[in-house]
């Protein structure tokens, strides 16, 4: 509902993209004189997440991100990060690729339902944004880039009330709604149950600008207090102790949104959907897929027109990461996943009808091999190639 | 006073995390019940008796307009006029007022956009009916009033009143029927600011409550007293002729989504973001004649963002609650 959502969910969910990736680079990582030409050396991963990121902030891209409008489908976001984890060297298969979106998306739903206030989910998005700009401390071009973003976040979002903050809330809480995978780095930590909800507490501090519940104050019509009474609320809460930074630098107060992976623990998922209680009448719940609408076909060639992807020098191998343990089990994962979690990535070459698509067409006409623009080539071979693998 | 958990009603699919998001229509001649939660682009229907299982299922869909995506529904509520009860849906694209059963659309209205910023998100929120007198919210502040006859789709609009700057969160009317009250409406926002009305042919603002940028999602009118929930989690009521503030609760820990009344036993219900539910006795002291609460009851719906709480009876010796990510209606009966 609110049209001021869009980069609050692309920003966050980038974030976790980026938080995972690193970990699993890391643990791929080999020496580089040790490293046979298909492993991954330190150098290439700096190189993955530089490339990521800097088509993340890139500033054309963002403005279009910024618009105000409606959220789109999770197809249809889905499809943008495919295209972004794709910027770089780096190639990920569909097992891979389906379990990094499901720890991204379940990681958000996390942090958001768990902000104290609707406004924190700003000082979570700072979180993200600071980590990012440390993963790229070594390339100060990018470094401008988001701390650009951090200026217009600022600017867009700082003086939103709560009212407009809380619209944001419910309406990334609409777009995370049945989403019940569950992780196994939650369920460790007990943030998550095994019927993939999370944990909600009902201790710590309350947050600001609430006071701890359990007290009744009675007035007469003079404003004056006559009564005070307290009751039993039944949780545990303490008062906040100071409220995060909105600035660009600054405590931000809030956990959430930080790097929560480390380098011991290994990521996995469990993707299945945890058991639901369905009336024995029921027919299937989520209606069929239906094919992308044309606006979200127009808001993604928008999106991925202002993508400028780095020409990779060469015809140089894509490197493969895996977000499991053996290729075997990856390959099993995307076999296996059950229908209803399927993200079902556009096969955009399906669509039909061509007026439909006209801005996609354009798009994918000046991307033709033989007769593009020298500036286009890199967009055009990245684009295609993607469009063949969906 | 205790209660105790009852059979759960079991869902299609999961309430928005949107305010207000349950409604409950007893239908005692017949010992059901019937519920209303909204979820997406639709609304789902059910009827049950107590602690029984759901007899009948119906899906509502919002009424699609020009435009992306499949709007929203905000919003469901039934209406209890003199001659009839009809239930009213509102979404991002205007308002579908039904027969209560859900079976008949009986008249639809469609916001007018006209003078949207390109920033703002449009929507109707705020239900209530007064007399015969249905009250919807709107995106802009602006709350619609609409004439309804004894019988028949001839609806009209009656008045637009003008008095908020925020969009509507809730408007609530004073339940008692033919009692001596002059104020019988109040319409809250975004802004937490919250007016009285005296409903009639044309609507008399009594009382403005000023807020403090925290909204206010939900309000109920009882014997003169004004109830509200805030974001910040408290319960505030005020005299309603007055607009004096009589009680102040800290409430909640987080975001108030619900506040429903029993009037026939002043008790009243809030739900909240954190989970929790409590019940409350409201009362006159009958030497100041200052409002008084007393906090009845305490229950913690485990990991739950509860988005809807209302009493199933007019003597709150029942409630149900919904929550985000919860596939059934939770039933709680005083042991």
């Amino acid at each position: 509902m609110s049209v001021r959502t869009l980069p609050l969910l692309f920003l966050n969910l980038g974030g976790e993209m980026l938080y995972i990736l690193d970990q699993r680079l890391r643990a791929q990582n080999i020496p580089a004189d040790k490293a046979r030409k298909d492993e991954w050396t330190e150098v290439d991963r700096k190189r993955v997440m530089n490339d990521i990121t800097s088509t993340m902030f890139n500033k054309k891209f963002l403005g279009e991100l910024f618009k105000p409008q409606e959220l789109y489908s999770k197809k249809a976001l889905r499809t943008v990060y495919d295209r972004l984890a794709h910027a770089s060297i780096m190639r990920l298969n569909q097992g891979s690729m389906d379990k990094l979106y499901d720890l991204m998306t379940m990681a958000f739903k996390y942090q958001v339902l768990l902000c104290p206030r609707p406004k924190d989910v700003l000082l979570v998005t700072f979180n993200h944004l600071d980590a990012i700009k440390d993963f790229i401390r070594d390339s100060p071009v990018i470094v401008k880039q988001v701390d650009e973003t951090f200026r217009k976040l600022i600017e867009v979002y700082g003086c939103l009330s709560a009212g407009e903050f809380q619209l944001i809330r419910q309406t990334l809480l609409i777009f995370f709604q049945d989403m019940h995978i569950r992780v196994s780095i939650f369920l460790k930590d007990k943030v998550q149950n095994s019927n993939g909800r999370f944990v909600l507490p009902t201790s710590g501090p309350v947050p600001w600008g609430t006071d701890v519940p359990g007290l009744i104050r009675m007035f007469n019509n003079k404003g004056e207090e006559v009564k005070r009474v307290e009751f039993k609320y039944g949780g545990n809460y303490v008062s906040a102790k100071n409220e995060g930074s909105f600035d660009l630098y600054g405590d931000r107060g809030l956990t959430l949104g930080t790097n929560m992976y480390n380098m011991s623990q290994p990521v996995e998922t469990h993707v299945s959907e945890a058991p639901k209680n369905l009336p024995l009448n029921t027919t299937k719940a989520s209606p069929a897929p239906n094919p992308l609408a044309k606006e979200e076909l127009n808001f993604l060639a928008r999106l991925m027109g202002g993508m400028e992807i780095k020409k990779t020098s060469g015809p140089e191998p894509g490197f493969r990461l895996n977000l499991f343990t053996t290729d075997e089990e990856e390959e099993h994962a995307a076999l296996t996943r059950p229908e209803e979690l399927s993200y079902q990535v556009i096969n955009i070459q399906a669509a039909q009808d061509q007026q439909r698509n006209e801005e996609l067409s354009r798009i994918m006409g000046e991307f033709e091999v033989h007769d593009q623009p020298p500036q286009n080539t890199s967009k055009g071979d990245d684009l295609l190639a993607m469009m063949d693998e969906l | 006073m205790m209660y105790r958990r009852e059979r759960p009603l079991l869902l299609r699919s999961c309430p928005a995390a949107l305010y207000n998001n349950l409604c409950v229509l007893p239908l005692p001649a017949s010992g059901l019940a019937q519920f209303a939660l909204v979820h997406g682009s639709n609304c789902e229907l059910l009827s049950a008796v107590p602690n029984g299982l759901p007899l009948s299922h119906r899906l509502l869909h919002a009424k699609e307009g020009a435009g992306l995506n499949l709007p929203l529904i905000t919003q469901a509520y039934w209406c209890v006029l003199p001659f009839r009860v009809l239930l009213v849906l509102t979404s991002q694209r205007g308002i579908q007022i039904y027969e209560s059963d859900g079976s008949v659309m009986v008249y639809w209205h469609a916001l007018d956009s006209s003078d949207a910023l390109p920033a703002q998100a449009l929507f109707a929120r705020g239900i209530a009916a007064s007399g015969h007198y249905i009250c919807v919210g709107t995106w802009s502040g602006r709350v619609l009033v609409f004439d309804v006859p004894a019988k028949g789709p001839n609806i009209m609009l009656s008045e637009e009143l003008n008095e908020h700057r925020m969009p509507v969160t809730d408007i609530a009317a004073e339940p008692a029927q033919g009692q001596d009250c002059v104020a019988d409406v109040v319409t809250a926002d975004d802004s937490g600011l919250l007016c009285v009305w005296k409903s009639g042919p044309e609507f008399k603002l009594l009382t403005r409550i000023s807020g403090f940028g925290i909204p206010c999602p939900s309000v109920q009118l009882w014997q003169g007293s004004v109830a509200a929930g805030f974001g910040d989690g408290q319960i505030r009521i005020f005299e309603a002729s007055s607009g004096a503030l009589h009680v102040q609760i800290n409430a909640h820990a987080r975001s108030i989504s619900a506040l429903d009344l029993a009037p026939e036993a002043g008790k009243l219900l809030s739900g909240a973001e954190d989970s929790f539910v409590h019940i409350w006795k409201l009362s006159r002291n009958p030497d100041s004649g200052c409002i008084e609460v007393e906090h009845c009851h305490a229950e913690c719906v485990t990991d739950t963002l509860v988005c809807g709480a209302r009493f199933c009876d007019p003597k709150g010796s029942s409630f149900a609650v919904t929550g985000y990510d919860l596939a059934e209606i939770l039933r709680y009966t005083c042991a």
